[in-house]
């Protein structure tokens, strides 16, 4: 049980009367894509976000590589190794591609309390920056305000922060929302190669990615994680195909 | 469109060259005017540290402008009236040299800032705003009682504090010494917007979750700000003091505070050179307005609608030809 990446058991957390999270336990083992689906509003941002400390939930704890982090700050999570990507971009839209790739490396390897030399100067952070940028084939455009790039790529800027982190294990919301047919298919490509780096919760909505990655599928429905099982078990479950697959199925 | 470089380097230029032509004519008073438009700009460029880069909308900088003035009024009284300064614990002596002022000004100030941060930083928007004024007008009431120094009627000192080798009191002199110590923090504060603390910074202001989730702490990182953007505005207040050879609680006030953060909107938030050409701008309409109009604050006020409205940027923006953002 201790070589789980990442662990949560019986995570809940209610929004007034609404339970967004209904006693979860979720795991995730070294080497694979975990992924979690389930309709609008299920609250699988919610999951994600106690699991990197942005909510605390209710009850239930949180654990990273065996240790309970269920206290810990969403700093703290960072780094121990916990490398997250948004649904919803968050990135510094005024600085410049290659900034927002270079504050990752300076949060996971640098020091911050240094006032007077140019960051762009350091050579490490600015390698290590770049390396992950042209991972997700944005180096090109490392100079470009992010405020300019295309919802794409913003996409891939998020997912090249987390990597420049280099963390132990991802945890990825909806990184191919709005990508269009070509731009799922290059970042399915992407994460499939990632697995050997670091595991992966992928929360998608994008099926055709998921069946092709996902090593294990957990549906999560009003709250609750209502199945679990590889690509197979998932896909004949009656209750998920009621639930969730019936839908366009 | 003028590049921003080219804008600030004219900037300096009018700062060297009004002051000494004022100096060749014998205008004396245009030479104070400049002193005060730069010690001004100089507590600008403070809170722009904290508004610009921290995003940090302080209502309360008139308190560590007023710190920076108290502590040269205080020490320079008891160097003149040779009393000794009794702090409890122990007692100290006054002083008239104008560097070991500023440092202690700069401590003070530091100080307080780490308190005034520590407790604001705990609240965002309006409320930090109301806090933040509320730390001013604290200072402001304690000193209108502080009968010791001259309560609501403040302290004169008679003569300007000394600076080894020069003569501060001929105008240009003292003007030249506030005119280095601006070039000097400008040259700091440019070098700190691109250092790994100003990159940080700026990711703090812009995506607080997005800095916790690379390991950084966004609170930590204002807080750092706020202290060396209340150093600086309080080094000003000291200045200030020596220009006027005069404190008084009004250098507290909130409209003081409102008064530099209207530069800084007026000449460009975040922008190096805003708050410096606010100020002159600032001092400038004060000056030829205020001879012609006792109601020259309406039209100033007009001038800042204007740029609210439509220049986003400040005159800076406006000027270089790109209307938002940041350096
Ligand atoms: N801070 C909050 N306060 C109140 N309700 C919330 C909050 N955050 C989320 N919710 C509610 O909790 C439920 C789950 O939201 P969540 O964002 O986790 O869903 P999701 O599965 O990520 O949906 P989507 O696929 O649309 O991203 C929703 O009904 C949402 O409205
Ligand atoms: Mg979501």
């Amino acid at each position: 049980m201790t070589d789980l990446v990442l662990e949560t058991r019986g995570i809940t957390k209610s929004f007034g009367a609404l339970k967004a999270s209904d006693s979860i336990d979720f795991d995730l083992r070294p080497g694979e894509i975990h992924a979690i689906i389930g309709p609008n509003g299920a609250g699988k941002s919610t999951l994600i976000k106690q699991i990197s400390g942005e909510l605390r939930p209710d009850a239930g704890q949180v654990f990273l590589a065996g240790t309970d982090v269920t206290q810990q700050t969403t700093r703290a999570r960072a780094r121990a190794g916990l490398g997250r990507t948004f649904q919803i971009s968050e990135l510094a839209m005024e600085d410049t591609v290659l900034q927002n790739a270079v504050l990752g490396a300076l949060g996971a390897s640098g020091s911050v309390w240094r006032f007077l030399k140019p960051v762009l100067s350091d050579a490490e952070l600015v390698t290590r920056a770049e390396e992950a940028l042209d991972r997700v084939g944005l180096l090109d455009a490392r100079n470009q305000r992010t405020a300019e790039l295309s919802h794409g790529q913003r996409r891939q800027l998020e997912v090249a922060v987390a990597l420049t982190l280099r963390p132990k294990v991802f945890v990825m919301d909806e990184p191919m929302a709005g990508l269009g047919a070509e731009g799922s298919l290059t970042m399915t490509r992407f994460l499939d190669g990632l697995r050997s780096e670091a595991p992966i919760l992928l929360v998608e909505h994008d099926m055709d990615a998921v069946f092709a990655l996902a090593d294990r599928i957990s549906v999560l429905v009003y709250g609750r994680l209502i199945a679990t099982g590889t690509v197979d078990e998932i896909r004949s479950n009656a209750e998920v195909r009621e639930a969730y697959l019936g839908e366009d199925a | 469109m003028i590049q921003e470089r080219y804008l600030n380097a004219l900037v300096l230029f009018g700062l060297i060259a009004v002051p000494l032509y004022a100096m060749a004519t014998e205008e004396l008073f245009t030479i104070t005017l400049a002193t005060r438009a730069v010690i001004l700009a100089l507590a600008a460029v403070g809170l722009n540290l904290a508004l610009g880069l921290g995003g940090l909308v302080s209502f309360g900088h008139a308190t560590f402008f007023g710190i920076g003035g108290y502590t040269m009024g205080v020490l320079a009284y008891h160097a003149q009236t040779y009393t000794a300064l009794d702090l409890g614990l122990f007692t100290i002596e006054g002083t008239k040299s104008m560097p070991i002022i500023w440092l202690v000004a700069i401590i003070l100030s530091s100080l307080v800032a780490v308190v005034i941060g520590m407790l604001s930083l705990r609240t965002s928007g309006v409320y930090f705003i109301m806090i933040t004024l509320a730390f001013g007008q604290m200072f402001f009431f304690f000193t209108i009682s502080w009968a010791a120094y001259g309560g609501e009627d403040g302290l004169s000192i008679y003569v300007r504090n000394g600076f080894p080798g020069l003569n501060t009191l001929v105008p240009i002199q003292f003007y030249g010494i506030c005119f280095v110590i601006l070039c000097a923090v400008l040259f700091l504060n440019a070098r700190l917007a691109k250092s790994p603390f100003g990159l940080a910074l700026n990711a703090a202001r812009q995506t607080p979750m997005r800095t916790q989730t690379v390991g950084l702490d966004p609170t930590r990182l204002k807080l750092v700000a706020f202290v060396i953007s209340g150093a600086i505005t309080g080094l000003a207040g000291a200045l200030f003091a020596d220009l006027n050879r005069f404190v008084s609680p009004t250098m507290f006030s909130w409209q003081f505070s409102g008064e530099i953060m209207l530069f800084i909107i007026l000449g460009g938030v975040g922008r190096l050179f805003g708050p410096v050409i606010g100020a002159v701008i600032f001092v400038t309409l004060e000056h030829f307005l205020g001879e012609i109009t006792d109601f020259w604050h309406i039209y100033l006020g007009v001038i800042l609608v204007i740029i609210v409205l439509f220049a986003r940027g400040g005159i800076v923006g406006l000027l270089s030809g790109r209307g938002g953002g940041h350096d």
